[in-house]
């Protein structure tokens, strides 16, 4: 720590005399041999820790009416995606199904119309899965080559492309939204999927290059060097020790990009077309189309799958779900 | 590349700078270029298609007189105080109850942070349904007895960005707290025992030594939370669709219905470039403040 508080300087200073003089407090009191002075303080050692002590009852008390409301949306849409929908006109949304019902389920994946499209959410999730697998891939690959490349083969002016592109992180999407519209029709990619995959790997660049680069640089400098003086190349040091070295860094990475791709909507809706359209913004058209009779418990079935990939991800990757949003959390 | 011999000039490292292609790119033709490109355009009178015909600041006049953006620029200031204070106060508190030792703190952590997991869609659409008059809450309540009570945010113009709030909170604070609580666990062990024997009351600990030595957390927080808001447009489209009305509308999604749905580009990029201006304006000090000094 930087700097002690003006506060705790006395307090500091006690405990250094206290341990100077021999020992804790505690600890010489309990030397004492005399029975009477044994009784007269009660029973030695610590004090035994109540379970249900007035602090635990206000932590634990706490966290857990806090947790319970955190559930509680996610528990709504499970027990309507699960009811028919009489029940629910009658009901109670927080009650549990009393029939149990899959429908919902099968019509919102297989059925649910939007606009002419009546294939449901599949067509939204194969599309996604279109989406996401290149897009992972290319801007893994891209931002940890770049990464190497700023970290140990550093040229002149790469500095300042980093600073321009990590700079660039704040820029708000909607600046550029428009002139790559332009530059993907110019290559005749706008409203196609390999153009979004372009758009994903350009807009997840700087926070992974940022990761990459801060991973490499904290790699022994002496492994890279014993490798150049063994005479191998750029590419051959990148696959043979980087790689290998880093695969923890790889699927933090991976998590930071499966999530989030999965859940763009913005990019989607805006270089796709109608029936190209990622799971995320088929979703939203299926929910909030304003035809027809509402099916609440067919929309929040199709709401819970559109959830289901991120929230695998999330409950599997535990920890490093965490350490990457850590990193994501140096980007702003 | 043999170090004896390792050719001059440009093509020395050449690998690294090919490898670097894909990021020089970026940086130039998307980040440099396209900012700078519609900045310069916001100046033209661009409809349907961005054209070169140069109308000085009309479209930031016609902007400022919109209605619509007004009602925008109003609930993005709204949104993102109470977005700011809450998180920060609910993320903090929530790590401080975390970090009190306690058992199954991975469940309970587990627990707050699956919201930031899902996407804003999910978000806005789960939380439109418990905040519907008809079937959520208002109507639960009222099944109790509580004939009069109302609770319906989202159709109500006045207090629609406050329901939008609600599911903005419970998306982020999750995020919020696992920041602080490694800010908590980075503070040494020792404060806590020297300010125990000093007798201070847990709550000032917190108050007066904890915080202000968590300043570096807190000011990435604040940075991460203001970038979040400044961007909010998903949450938006799903909960509300800007309704009723125009009453939950914001910046980013007056943006996207100018340039994509009422072929209106000029006032598109004007709006942009506004947003561009307030992260500059909150950006920019910071940077200054975090990585300023430290140059010199």
């Amino acid at each position: 720590m930087t700097k002690t508080p003006h506060l705790l300087k006395n307090s500091l200073k006690y405990r250094a005399e206290a341990g100077a003089a021999g020992g804790d407090v505690s600890l010489r009191l309990a030397e004492v041999p005399s029975e009477a002075a044994r009784v007269e303080n009660g029973p030695a050692g610590r004090k035994p820790r109540k379970v249900l002590s007035r602090r635990n009852i206000i932590v634990y008390g706490t966290l857990i009416v806090v947790c319970l409301y955190y559930l509680l949306p996610l528990y709504v849409m499970i027990v309507t995606s699960l009811k028919g929908m009489p029940e629910i006109r009658i009901g109670n949304i927080f009650s549990p199904p009393l029939e149990v019902t899959f429908q919902p389920w099968v019509k919102a994946w297989a059925e649910a119309c939007t606009g002419l499209n009546c294939d449901g959410l599949s067509r939204g999730f194969f599309n996604s899965v279109r989406i996401l697998i290149p897009s992972v891939i290319l801007s893994i690959v891209i931002a940890s080559v770049n990464g190497y490349a700023l970290a140990n083969w550093r040229f002149k002016g790469a500095d300042t492309f980093f600073t321009i592109l990590i700079v660039g992180a704040f820029i708000p999407y909607q600046v550029m939204l428009y002139p790559l519209v332009i530059m993907l029709r110019e290559i005749g990619l706008y409203g196609s999927l390999t153009g979004l995959v372009i758009v994903h790997t350009i807009f997840g660049m700087p926070i992974l290059t940022l990761l990459f680069r801060n991973y490499f640089a904290s790699v022994p400098q002496e492994l890279f060097k014993a490798a150049r003086v063994d005479g191998a190349g750029f590419w051959r040091i990148y696959f043979r020790i980087m790689v290998p070295m880093s695969l923890p860094i790889f699927v933090v990475a991976m998590i930071l990009q499966v999530t989030g791709i999965w859940n763009d909507f913005l990019f989607g809706v805006v270089y796709t077309k109608p029936d190209l359209y990622p799971m995320t913004v088929q979703l939203n058209n299926i929910v909030n189309s304003t035809q027809g009779v509402k099916e609440y418990n067919v929309n929040m079935a199709a709401t819970i799958l559109t959830g289901l990939v991120p929230l695998t991800v999330y409950f599997i990757s535990g920890k490093l779900f965490v350490r990457g949003i850590a990193a994501g959390a140096v980007k702003g | 590349m043999d170090a004896a011999k390792r050719p001059l000039g440009w093509h020395r490292n050449l690998s690294a700078k090919v490898a670097a292609v894909p990021m020089i790119v970026t940086a130039l033709a998307v980040f440099v270029g396209g900012t700078a490109w519609t900045v310069l355009y916001s100046f033209t009178s661009s409809k349907l298609l961005p054209k070169e015909k140069f109308v000085g600041l009309a479209q930031y006049e016609r902007l400022w007189s919109s209605n619509k953006w007004l009602i925008s620029i109003e609930n993005l200031a709204i949104y993102g105080a109470f977005s700011l204070v809450f998180a920060l106060v609910i993320g903090f508190l929530l790590a401080a109850l975390l970090d009190q030792k306690i058992r199954f703190e991975d469940t309970f952590r587990t627990i707050l942070l699956y919201p930031f997991a899902l996407s804003f869609i999910v978000t806005g659409l789960a939380w439109q349904w418990i905040l519907n008059p008809d079937f959520g809450v208002q109507h639960v309540v009222r099944g109790l007895g509580w004939e009069s009570f109302t609770f319906d945010p989202l159709y109500n113009p006045d207090i629609v960005i406050y329901g939008v709030l609600i599911a903005g909170l419970w998306h982020e604070t999750g995020l919020i707290m696992c920041l602080m609580l490694a800010g908590l666990r980075g503070i040494d062990e020792d404060i806590w025992k020297a300010a125990k024997i000093d007798g201070i009351p847990m709550w000032k600990t917190y108050l007066f030594i904890v915080i202000p030595m968590m300043r570096g957390i807190f000011i990435t927080a604040i940075v991460l939370i203001a970038s979040g808001i400044i961007k909010v447009y998903d949450l938006i489209v799903a909960q509300t669709g800007g309704g009723p009305g125009i009453s939950s509308e914001v910046p980013a999604k007056y943006v996207y219905d100018a340039m994509f749905l009422s072929q209106n580009l000029g006032q598109g990029f004007a709006a942009s470039t506004m947003m561009l201006l307030t992260v500059v304006i909150i950006v920019v000090p910071w940077a200054y403040l975090e990585f300023g000094g430290k140059r010199r």
